[in-house]
């Protein structure tokens, strides 16, 4: 038998709140299902199952407040009865302890205690991640704003919330803060208290990356374009490679490479807040692929619809601020990574080409990364291979 | 089809974005991106919903000419004489 643990989606989760079983007891679950949707300060995020087999029992009712790593239902693998000695299978990345560890309900709940998923499946609030600022500053229980909901897939949308409060702006506490800034501190908090990092920047011609978007797109519907920023994290994929030192996890005193390259991409929630799920298997994808994973990331984040897996699985952190952004990002490692790129604003500068001077759309690429796990020149010579795909588009 | 009428699609569509945006309050000439708080995937949604509303096709090479929001009014009307 095997347990089904709340996962650590990050260095900064504590406990998550079960809102949702997408799965009833005795029925069938494989390897990468969603089988429940938590609660976080990150949104409400679809946990995923990492082993094949039948959904034995819930051992936590709905509603609940479970410390990361603690067993929210028992599995059971091809050929077991249920009486053996149950095995956790979704190791939390990195089980933090809580300072209040939330009530947990002893394994033995009655039929009548446990929700069906039938029963439940109305208990979940999907809510959009600016909807749900507003309503956590206004006190307002999520539950009321079930069945409210006017956004995609019946999410509730600020204007849903705004109308419940009758937008009055005085019932609102911005003093608190809320759910995600607090992840959000406690993440960079821990990142600068035990991170020694270290920033190298370097400046680079993206002119023959926008011309050969420019070219691919002009032939494009809109649906199919590619943005530069696509480019840029496959530029940063394929560079990772060939030096792993900046893609994996620090955790218990040593680096751990990843084999896999999951970029993180840091996405801006509107009205404050950021996330930075993963896309997953980069060294898989195509410049097209990397592009549509981007753009569904990005819907997705925006609406509450992430999965456990794309909030804990990043290997390394791409940071843009995007075409009115800054010159200049000095990006601060999401623990337990390693580094994080930045892409400054793509700007005309003066550059030395051939010996001649010429005006060139070009951005700040910066690294910030872990000095307990890499130093400057193996850096520097990872940015310089960024460059290299960057002035080699088409090999993307 | 009226100046008017776009205006009102052309809200619709950024209200579905940057829903806390108001509208009337924005600097019409300034830039539309910042104005409204949209990045680029934003933008490409935008441009993708404009397209589908007003049944035409929204080259990228014509963006600079959709930079604020005085000039996407006028962007769309041209592009869409004929529809109404």
């Amino acid at each position: 038998m095997s347990e089904f643990l709340m996962p650590s989606l990050g260095a900064d989760m504590e406990a998550g709140t079960l809102v949702e079983w997408l799965v009833k007891p005795g029925e069938q679950v494989n390897h990468g299902d969603t089988i429940a949707v938590v609660e976080t300060q990150k949104g409400a995020i679809e946990i995923e199952v990492f082993v094949d087999g039948t959904l034995d029992k819930y051992l936590v009712e709905i509603g609940k407040k479970v410390p990361v790593g603690k067993p929210l239902a028992t599995i059971l693998q091809a050929g077991e009865t249920g009486a053996e000695a149950p095995q956790a299978v979704s190791k939390p990345e990195k089980a933090e302890p809580v300072s209040e560890p939330a009530p947990i309900l002893p394994p033995k709940l009655s039929a009548e205690t446990v929700p069906t998923a039938a029963s439940i499946s109305e208990e979940r609030v999907r809510i959009t991640p600016v909807a749900r600022r507003l309503a956590e500053q206004s006190d307002i229980d999520l539950a009321a704003l079930r069945d409210k909901g006017t956004g995609p897939a019946g999410a509730v949308t600020l204007q849903d919330v705004e109308a419940l409060i009758g937008a009055q702006p005085s019932t609102t506490k911005p003093s608190e803060m809320t759910g995600m800034r607090q992840a959000i501190a406690a993440a960079m908090s821990r990142s600068k208290r035990e991170i020694p990092h270290y920033y190298l920047a370097h400046t680079v011609d993206v002119s023959k990356a926008e011309a050969f978007i420019a070219d691919l797109n002009a032939t494009c519907p809109p649906e199919d374009r590619l943005l530069l920023g696509a480019v840029f994290i496959k530029a940063v994929a394929k560079a990772v490679e060939k030096y792993p030192e900046f893609n994996g996890y620090y955790t218990e005193g040593h680096f751990q490479h990843s084999k896999v390259v999951n970029i993180g991409m840091v996405i801006n929630i509107r009205g404050g807040g950021l996330v930075a799920p993963a896309i997953h298997n980069m060294e898989n994808l195509s410049l097209g692929e990397t592009m549509s994973a981007m753009h569904d990331l990005v819907a997705r984040a925006r609406s509450s619809g992430l999965k456990s897996s794309e909030l804990s699985g990043s290997t390394i952190t791409v940071s843009s601020l995007g075409s009115h952004g800054v010159e200049t990002i000095y990006g601060v490692i999401f623990p337990p990574q390693v580094a994080i790129i930045g892409f400054g604003t793509p700007t005309e500068r003066p550059l030395v080409i051939d010996g001649k001077l010429e005006a060139r759309q070009s951005v700040v690429l910066t690294l910030a990364a872990d000095h307990r796990v890499s130093d400057g020149h193996r850096g520097a010579l990872f940015l310089s291979k960024i460059n290299k795909f960057l002035q080699k588009p088409e090999v993307l | 089809m009226k100046t008017s009428d776009i205006e009102a699609i052309l809200q619709e569509e950024l209200h579905r974005i940057a829903p806390e945006i108001d509208a009337k309050m924005i600097e019409r000439d300034e830039d539309l991106r910042e104005e409204f708080d949209i990045d680029s995937i934003d933008f490409l949604n935008l441009v993708i919903a404009l397209g589908k509303r007003f049944e035409i096709e929204l080259p990228e090479a014509d963006y600079p000419q959709m930079d604020t929001y005085n000039a996407m009014i006028v962007y769309l009307g041209e592009c869409s004489p004929n529809i109404f």
